[in-house]
């Protein structure tokens, strides 16, 4: 058999199985079924407005204030893992291998049900919303604290040595010298984290949280089952993907154009 | 104005410096030449404990930096460095990079550092950039906001390591301008330099290392003009005239 003929076969059939699956599964589905179940339009109408002021609007505090703790906790982290001091380095290095080896599941239920078992009487501060930050901060910090670190190595020695080459001490030459271009070096990275806490603040719901503090995941389950429908969920999912989708889109334009400028 | 003792340093095992001692006296230009390798970097890292000798003492303006109880950062004030990568800091305009360290270490108020910075950017021939980011200069602009840098500071002596090294050619004349001018000035001057013309005809002594020890030292036309031991004359005649150095065997 000629090469060009065995290529036609093999081309051939991929494309017969393709359309093959394409009709029987149109042939077999139920449309109007489909149609009202997974994209009912009244349905989909009467989640608006609350959808945007309830469940992105939570959806987008949670992450933002988790992105905040974490960004503050992993560069902390990240300068005690640089740090001269060894049980500084110790206690970073164990702290990111903890916080990256457990499902960020277990924080929120450590953070909603076992921190306030462990210490009855006392309260998180901010209550729910400061439950959540703190367990999407617990579990940033631990990946930010690399990246940042990788940052700060990535800013070459010259800058260190002529900072102190003007009297500068080794702290002020950091908050003024090092840390200003690490951060700008780990900008991308840091918009690929926050695309994933868009994602975890959804683990929310493990704190137990009131009506009006659900987040869009929240939000579309209890409206699946309100409505006996899961158009909510799937309005949901949109939701997440009108956020999550450009900011993937930004974080890689940024790589792009970064590394493109350090040639 | 720099007294070295005795300076031994390692890396490892590899000693680097083996007992060096040298004295610039206030005023003086003090040119470094010698091998690469031969530990004139090092030495120089050591003036302002860039390097920390592993032995022997460094006293700079009265200040001795070898002790350990003296305040490093303030004696680093007093000392200024101009490197080979020049290590402009790319994120701030020229001006900042010459207003940063007034600012944040001698605590001046935001218009005297800026001031300072202008008249200082004027003094090394760049008024009209002030607002050019590091990027957008080329090397000798870059190396002259460098010079700048460090003498907004005041300094009682400026660290001058291979200034011109990483320059093309062309740019090289207008670094070496602003540091002649610099010792017409009257500034105590510490440059390890592979120019030789610049050497003899700016330095009050040239020092010759090789190995990690001062092989030779005395005015320019005595060790540039007629070196009185072997490694400086084999040295000289390699760097004056590349082309007729006889091929390794």
């Amino acid at each position: 058999m000629s090469r060009r003929r065995r290529r036609r076969i093999v081309l051939g059939s991929q494309y017969a199985v393709f359309v093959a699956v394409i009709v029987v599964l149109a042939a077999t589905a139920d449309w109007g079924s489909l149609h009202e179940n997974f994209a009912n339009v009244p349905v989909a109408k009467g989640l608006f407005p609350t959808i945007i002021t309830v469940g992105l609007r939570n959806t987008v505090i949670y992450t933002l204030s988790g992105f905040t703790a974490g960004l503050a906790g992993g560069l902390l982290i990240a300068l005690m893992r640089l740090s001269s001091v060894p049980p500084y380095r110790w206690l970073a290095s164990a702290y990111i291998e903890i916080f990256r080896g457990l499902p960020a599941v277990l924080i929120f239920i450590f953070v909603g049900t076992g921190v306030p078992l462990a210490f009855p009487g006392s309260n998180i501060p901010g209550g729910v919303y400061g439950s959540a930050a703190l367990a999407l901060g617990l579990i940033s910090a631990a990946y930010m604290a690399e990246t940042i670190r990788a940052g700060i190595q990535a800013v070459p020695k010259g800058q260190m040595e002529a900072a102190r080459s003007l009297g500068m001490s080794y702290g002020r030459a950091m908050v003024s010298i090092v840390i200003p271009q690490a951060f700008r070096i780990v900008i991308p990275p840091l918009t690929n984290e926050l695309v994933l806490l868009v994602k975890d603040s959804s683990l929310a719901l493990f704190i137990g949280i009131s009506l009006e503090q659900r987040d869009l995941a929240k939000f579309g389950q209890d409206l699946a089952g309100e409505k006996a429908n899961s158009t909510p969920i799937i309005m949901a999912g949109l939701c997440y993907l009108i956020v999550t989708i450009p900011l993937g889109y930004l974080a890689r334009r940024l790589e792009t154009r970064q590394r493109r400028a350090q040639r | 104005m720099i007294e070295l003792r005795d300076l031994h340093k390692s890396f490892g095992t590899l000693e680097v410096l083996r007992g060096v001692s040298l004295d610039v006296a206030q005023g003086e230009v003090v040119c470094v030449i010698g091998p690469s390798g031969s530990g004139k970097s090092t030495l120089l890292r050591c003036v302002n404990l860039l390097e920390e000798p592993t032995n022997g003492t460094v006293t700079v303006a009265g200040a001795e930096l070898t002790d350990p109880d003296v305040d490093i950062d303030a004696a680093r004030r007093r000392i200024g460095m101009v490197f080979q990568q020049f290590n402009l800091f790319p994120h701030l305009t020229a001006l900042d990079n010459v207003a940063i360290a007034q600012r944040k270490v001698l605590k001046r108020g935001r218009e005297e550092a800026a001031r300072t910075a202008r008249d200082n950017l004027e003094r090394v021939g760049l008024a009209d950039k002030v607002d050019s980011y590091p990027a957008q200069l080329s090397g000798g602009q870059q190396q002259r906001v460098a010079i700048a840098r460090s003498l907004a500071m005041d300094p009682a002596v400026m660290l001058f390591d291979e200034p011109t090294s990483a320059l093309d050619p062309e740019l090289v004349g207008d670094v070496l301008g602003v540091m002649r001018k610099l010792a017409l000035d009257g500034m105590t001057m510490l440059v390890v330099t592979h120019e030789m013309s610049f050497a003899r005809e700016v330095a009050d002594r040239v020092v010759f290392m090789d190995g990690g020890v001062l092989v030779e030292s005395g005015p320019p036309a005595q060790v540039i003009g007629a070196p009185r031991e072997a490694r400086t004359r084999t040295f000289l005649s390699r760097i004056l005239d590349p082309a007729r150095t006889p091929a390794p065997e």
